[in-house]
């Protein structure tokens, strides 16, 4: 890597160059010193991805593979973890339902409620409207760990005895799990939807109004479908954040039956320190990671500027 | 625009208006409101209570009440008397700070370097690097986090591996760099208190982190009219002075929020931390995150847990308000 000041001299070099009516120009050799410097740098993000298919293209699913490599090719490490990733008698398929059932209910739950009160918040003046803010802001900041101990004792304490369904316990389901992931997700959705929404211009509203539309006829007819993409954009955090949860999901739910999910197979895989099948656990991330990553990569216009802005609660 | 906003009825008195706020607002916010309330308020609240007690796993069934400890829990956790391996209170705050800080001051530096890079006109396939370097964005990051913990395995980590593949080279044999990246005890650097776990860390961190930084400073790049920069030849800048007197005051206002954010978010970072050295070794990585979670999932301590929870909170309180006034300090900077 160049050091900063090195890279920085660049750029009045080409700044000379933009008042020429030809066009930006770029003087051949320090093209060719950015274009190193760029590969240079796309080598380094591209390692570790790189990395993990050749990983889970080893068709000798080594816990102790001997170079950089492998002799070969072969999909057998996707086949596997496929049909069975851990030990425990359950596929891909059915974590990635339990996942995905987490997820989307985590997404829908948050943008519905949240996109109210981020109306709210944004357009409308009331009592208490800095306090509640704050208080938004506040657990906003707080990591989901830090109510971890109290949500797992009061939903704990909900349990029932059904006479056909046998004995439920909330803390023990993906109902609970989703709970608590939505406790964490919907200050940061407010958050970010209040956001976009402050985008949007009040004008329109305004005329609305003269038109004779009311205060909820607007909020439905003008500002809902004007928000459409953040609606997307916030649904599709609250879902990546389900579809990844990991903390609640390992406390509460401690039996493959209740519903084990894609981020506790990985937690297994890794866990198995000394004798992970590392090209099981290479194939499998890449199957975790490819719904989520591949939307995020083709949609990522809209998504990145958000994500800079509000950030994903961690 | 409302009824009761000041500017705007000066400004748009003769506009017609919704009708008051008040009630509107309540029906609005009610769902969130009630959600809230029942799992995020009210857990705080009682997680506050719960600091006071003893609670541990025999209160669980709630058949039992766990005993009022008053502050013992408080006491303990900063006196460091826990009962739990490799507890060490100021240790653990410094180590976290010191976590944060430098990986914020490097996702910074980085991206505001490689922004610049990309925003060079004239360059050509920008769009192809701007595509490539968003990558470590999109992959979920307790996906990274376990890739990062398989590249720097003692036996079978790439790191390792191309180093050996190196020393080949020159006849070193492969012994050597079966390094323990993740839990060896000694400090790599001997006046320097970090484990080499700490560099592993970063080095994730780092890949992981910088890109977004990036984004911010494009977009920054981006606002700064050329004239500028014309202007300031005409004066006679040299590239240095261009950089403080015209790229720098548009970064700063752009950088330092989301630099303060980074904070937050690098300070609380779970994955990397609990994934690649799960503290270790011997609890020096730990991050008041992992350490809350290794509370309730591992010694179910959950009176204490909770303690320290309030504490994280009242922490991250002091680091906003801090880093807020920093940031208001210099913001006038353009203005």
């Amino acid at each position: 890597m160049t050091t900063l000041s090195e890279i920085v001299k660049a750029v009045p070099t080409a700044r000379r160059r933009t008042a020429s009516p030809s066009g930006p120009r770029l003087a051949r050799r320090n093209q060719v010193i950015l274009q190193l410097i760029c590969l240079a740098i796309g080598a380094t993000v591209l390692f570790p991805i790189l990395w993990i298919f050749l990983l889970a293209l080893d068709p000798r699913n080594l816990s102790r593979p001997d170079g950089l490599i492998p002799p070969g090719a072969s999909l057998a490490a996707f086949a596997r973890v496929f049909a069975q990733p851990t030990s425990d008698p359950i596929s891909f398929l059915e974590l990635a339902r339990n996942s995905f059932v987490l997820a989307s209910s985590v997404a829908l739950f948050t943008v519905i409620i949240g996109v109210f009160a981020a109306y709210a918040f944004s357009r409308l003046r009331f009592r208490g409207r800095e306090v509640l803010m704050i208080a938004i802001l506040g657990v906003l900041m707080l990591p989901a760990v830090a109510t971890i101990a109290p949500l797992f004792i009061m939903l704990n304490r909900i349990k029932v005895d059904l006479p056909l369904l046998g004995a439920f316990n909330l803390r023990q389901s993906l109902l609970g799990v989703g709970l608590a992931v939505i406790s964490g997700a919907l200050p940061f959705a407010i958050w970010n939807l209040k956001g976009y929404l402050d985008t949007i211009p009040k004008e329109l509203e305004e005329a609305a109004a003269v038109d004779g539309c009311t205060r909820n006829q607007s909020f439905f007819r003008v500002v809902l479908p004007l928000a459409t993409p953040a609606l997307a954009v916030t649904g599709f955090l609250g879902f990546v954040s389900g579809w990844t949860e990991f903390y609640f999901v390992s406390i509460f739910l401690n039996d493959p039956s209740q519903g084990y999910t894609l981020s506790l197979a990985l937690n297994k895989m890794v866990g198995a320190f000394g004798q992970t099948p590392w090209s099981d656990f290479a194939a499998f991330a890449i199957l975790f990671a490819a719904p989520v990553s591949i939307v995020f990569f083709f949609f990522q216009k809209y998504i990145v500027g958000g994500l800079a802005i509000g950030g994903v609660k961690g | 625009m409302s009824a009761t906003s000041i500017p705007s009825r000066t400004m748009t008195s003769r506009r017609r208006r919704f009708s008051p706020d008040t009630r509107t607002a309540l029906l609005y916010l009610l769902p969130a409101l009630i959600v809230m309330g029942v799992i995020t308020f009210y857990p705080l609240v009682y997680q506050t209570w719960m600091s006071f007690t003893d609670f541990q796993l025999k209160n669980l069934s709630g058949k039992v009440a766990p005993n009022v400890v008053g502050l013992d829990n408080y006491a303990n956790i900063l006196n460091s008397q826990l009962n739990i391996p490799n507890f060490e209170f100021v240790r653990l705050l410094f180590f976290n700070l010191f976590w944060a800080f430098s990986n914020v001051i490097i996702h910074v530096i980085i991206g505001v370097a490689v922004a610049i890079v990309l925003n060079t006109q004239g360059l050509r396939l920008k769009r192809v690097w701007r595509a490539l370097y968003v990558l470590p964005v999109i992959i979920p990051p307790i996906i990274v986090a376990t890739a990062w913990r398989n590249i720097f395995d003692k036996d079978n980590g790439a790191v390792n591996m191309i180093l050996t593949g190196i020393g080949a080279l020159f006849r070193i044999p492969p012994d050597v760099f079966r390094i323990d990246w993740l839990g060896q005890v000694t400090d790599p650097i001997a006046f320097i208190p970090l484990p080499l776990a700490f560099f592993a860390l970063l080095t994730a961190n780092t890949w992981l982190g910088w890109p977004l930084n990036s984004v911010v400073a494009t977009g920054a790049l981006q606002s700064i009219p050329p004239d500028l920069y014309e202007a300031a030849e005409m004066d006679g800048a040299n590239w240095r002075q261009k950089f403080r007197a015209v790229t720098l005051p548009f970064l700063r206002p752009a950088m330092l929020p989301y630099a303060i954010f980074g904070f937050v978010m690098t300070f609380n970072l779970f994955y990397l931390s609990y994934f690649m050295t799960s503290g270790g070794p011997f609890g020096r990585t730990e991050l008041f995150v992992t350490q809350a979670y290794k509370l309730v999932n591992d010694f179910q301590k959950y009176g204490v847990a909770a303690a320290f929870s309030v504490l994280m909170f009242f922490l991250l309180l002091a680091i906003t308000l801090v880093t807020n006034r920093m940031g208001k300090a210099t913001a006038s900077y353009v203005d």
